[in-house]
């Protein structure tokens, strides 16, 4: 039962007509196993175990917990960052896209880098020397923290859990394709797995399993990308050639297709990826992982080189699963569509230019990838609840670590109960489309908020709640009415609102509604909150007080 | 940490020298990017076509091809520019001002 699909590979083999025939009837006929990929698994799991013990005699305090107590490297911390992009959802969708539509999967993946220089320029240095564990922290430094701590909580929850949606339908899949385990019993595996992780492991445990994955991954694509590259002779101009020989829409594969429909939708999602990525909490909280600012930049630095690096990558896949999946009746179902459906074509891939044993490498590292990055979002929401919500409003900030640290780990825990949940519902939807909704959110709630409370002096609690608030709720509330939550989901007719992603006007919105309801806020208290601009500004800028954030 | 320090930096000339540096540098180079990105975006909506065009009517790499890359390779080598004045001058700058007070 467990090795079904290994099984149904090893027919394939001797017998593509009887894998057809096996896949419309469901029925499984035991073959050998594939040892090395059970291996690598087994070995990935049990080293980021091992890795966990380590940790989690290291953990003590909510320092070590939420930022692994500030001992993680500029370098080493890039590499993290770019792991928490090159997510399944990134290897698996971005290349799927490529693999359907093309020139529109260098397209989306060129929204998602372009943030990240903007991040740096603008907010890594002084988040890092505002913060302490949660971009919350910096939102609300002058300004009142029960009111502002709950609407960035809620706004990192949202973020969560829709990119914990997409994770989970990631890993549910793969799982299932790899071993024809039950899809359900996949997303709870995964779910267990990642709860052990930061339950035990905190973030030292979340850093290190992504760092090592993201150096496998890097590994194994460039290992892709070069056996594509060697197949074409090393010519881009063969590839694509070729590439447009074989797929159905031709030469349409070279030039911006269906992902952006007219004007509107294009600004909309460019937005969104560019924003969106200054507003993720699990982004933004690798931030405080490192000692200072310095080491914060040179994060940004190489993580902006291996995710780009990682994009381009995943470009050469695409075309490269174009040229040898699609046209190989091996990894197609009878009525002509890949197995385990279009997001598979890297795994498919894998199979296609390293054999089994490859194949078992990228389903490792693919695993790994989903693991790692839904420990970190998991981490990323239970500080938010933890320490935003629970120690700051819910304690007035004087609750104990002892405590602060139990709520985290209960939250964690109701986090991977909601993330089997939301996997399990959300099983039929392409997957790089839901990262874009994560993302729409984070750029219409969390960036706005940030951004204005580092850079605009005038910015009060009353303008930051109303506008923060209108710019999540019109975000969710556009993104239900559209079509891919109102139609695709919902299975109504047409959608309400007609744009896929939302961000233009929910980021519209929401900084309208700031700055508008700053202004008019004539309170006393808003007055206080401007005079505090002037401490907040200094430190910003020179780091004068900021958490030396070194393990005690 | 009193409010004296605060305004004693913020009136010190080598303060304001580095926030208005490095204010000037980060938005130029955010521009920069957001302008080369805000093209290549209108580009897709108003002239697809155009990105769809072969380089070469021999070959079937079309200008989408070079224009993304070139703009993947643009947002790592903007980051490094940023990071290697940051990290020099601006970070000297900070410790020249910190020293001051500290004095």
């Amino acid at each position: 039962m467990i090795y079904r699909l290994l099984a149904t590979l090893g027919l394939v083999a001797f017998a593509p007509a009887l894998w057809a025939a096996g896949a419309l009837e469901g029925a499984v006929q035991r073959q050998p196993l594939n040892v090395s990929a059970i291996v690598m698994f087994v070995a990935f799991v049990g080293a980021t175990l091992c890795i966990t013990y380590w940790a989690s005699k290291r953990n003590t305090s909510t320092s070590d917990f939420y930022t692994a107590g500030g001992s993680i490297s500029g370098f080493q911390n890039g590499l993290a960052i770019a792991g928490d992009y090159m997510s399944a959802a990134s290897f698996l969708g971005i290349s799927a896209l490529v693999f359907t539509s093309g020139y529109d999967g260098l397209i989306y993946s060129i929204g998602f880098l372009v943030g990240w220089p903007v991040i740096l320029f603008l907010i890594a240095e002084r988040l890092r020397n505002l913060g302490k564990y949660t971009f919350a922290d910096v939102a609300s430094y002058r300004l009142k923290q029960k009111e502002i701590r709950t609407l960035s909580a809620s706004g990192s929850l949202v973020v969560v859990a829709f990119y914990l949606i997409a994770q989970m339908v990631g890993a549910g899949k793969l799982i299932q394709l790899l071993f024809g385990l039950n899809y359900h019993v996949a997303v709870v595996l995964v779910g267990i797995l990642m709860v052990c992780y930061v339950l035990f492991g905190g973030m030292l445990a979340t850093t290190w399993v992504q760092i090592i994955k993201a150096v496998l991954l890097l590994s194994g694509a460039s290992f892709m990308a070069l056996m594509v590259m060697k197949h074409v002779g090393f010519d881009f101009g063969t590839l694509f050639a070729e590439a447009v020989k074989v797929h159905a829409k031709g030469e349409a594969i070279m030039s911006p297709g269906t992902l952006v429909k007219d004007p509107i939708s294009a600004i909309s999602l460019g937005l969104a990826l560019m924003f969106g990525t200054a507003g993720l909490p699990h982004i933004l909280m690798r931030f405080f992982t490192v000692s200072d600012a310095k080491e914060a930049r040179k994060s940004v630095f190489y993580a902006t080189g291996f995710i780009g690096y990682f994009y381009i990558l995943t470009f050469i896949i695409g075309f490269g699963a174009i040229l040898l999946v699609s046209t190989n009746p091996a990894f197609k179902d009878a009525t002509g569509a890949l197995l385990g459906g279009n997001n598979m074509a890297a795994v498919h891939l894998a199979d296609a230019v390293g054999g089994s044993l490859f194949l078992g490498f990228i389903s490792a590292v693919a695993f790994a990838t989903i693991l790692a990055v839904v420990a970190g979002l998991t981490l990323a929401g239970a500080s938010a609840v933890s320490h935003d919500l629970y120690a700051s409003v819910i304690k007035n900030g004087k609750a104990n670590e002892k405590d602060e640290l139990r709520v985290s780990k209960i939250t964690t825990i109701a986090l991977g109960v909601l993330a089997i949940g939301l996997g399990i519902l959300f099983e039929k939807q392409n997957i790089a489309f839901m990262v874009g909704l994560a993302f729409s959110i984070a750029a219409s709630c969390n960036f706005p908020v940030l951004f204005l409370s580092m850079y605009w002096k005038n910015l009060t609690t009353r303008g930051a709640m109303i506008g923060g608030w209108l710019g999540l709720i019109t975000a969710v509330g556009l993104m239900i009415l559209g079509p891919t939550i109102w139609v695709s989901v919902l299975g109504n007719a047409e959608a309400i609102f007609p744009y896929e992603y939302p961000a233009l006007f929910s980021m519209a919105v929401a900084f309208v509604g700031i700055v508008v309801f700053s202004l008019l806020d004539k309170s006393h208290a808003a007055g206080e909150e401007r005079a505090r601009f002037l401490p907040q500004f200094v430190r910003s800028q020179t780091g004068l007080g900021a958490s030396g954030a070194v393990a005690h | 940490m009193h409010d004296h320090i605060y305004t004693q930096i913020q009136n010190n000339p080598k303060f304001r020298e580095l926030v208005a540096r490095r204010e000037r540098f980060a938005w130029l180079l955010s521009a920069l990017m957001l302008g080369l990105y805000l093209a290549f975006i209108l580009l897709i909506a108003f002239e697809p076509q155009w990105l769809g065009t072969r380089i070469d009517p021999d070959s079937t790499t079309t200008w989408g091809i070079p224009v993304g890359v070139g703009l993947i390779v643009s947002a790592f080598v903007l980051t490094g520019i940023y990071v290697r004045r940051a990290n020099g001058e601006f970070d000297d700058l900070t410790r020249a001002v910190l020293a001051e007070v500290h004095k």
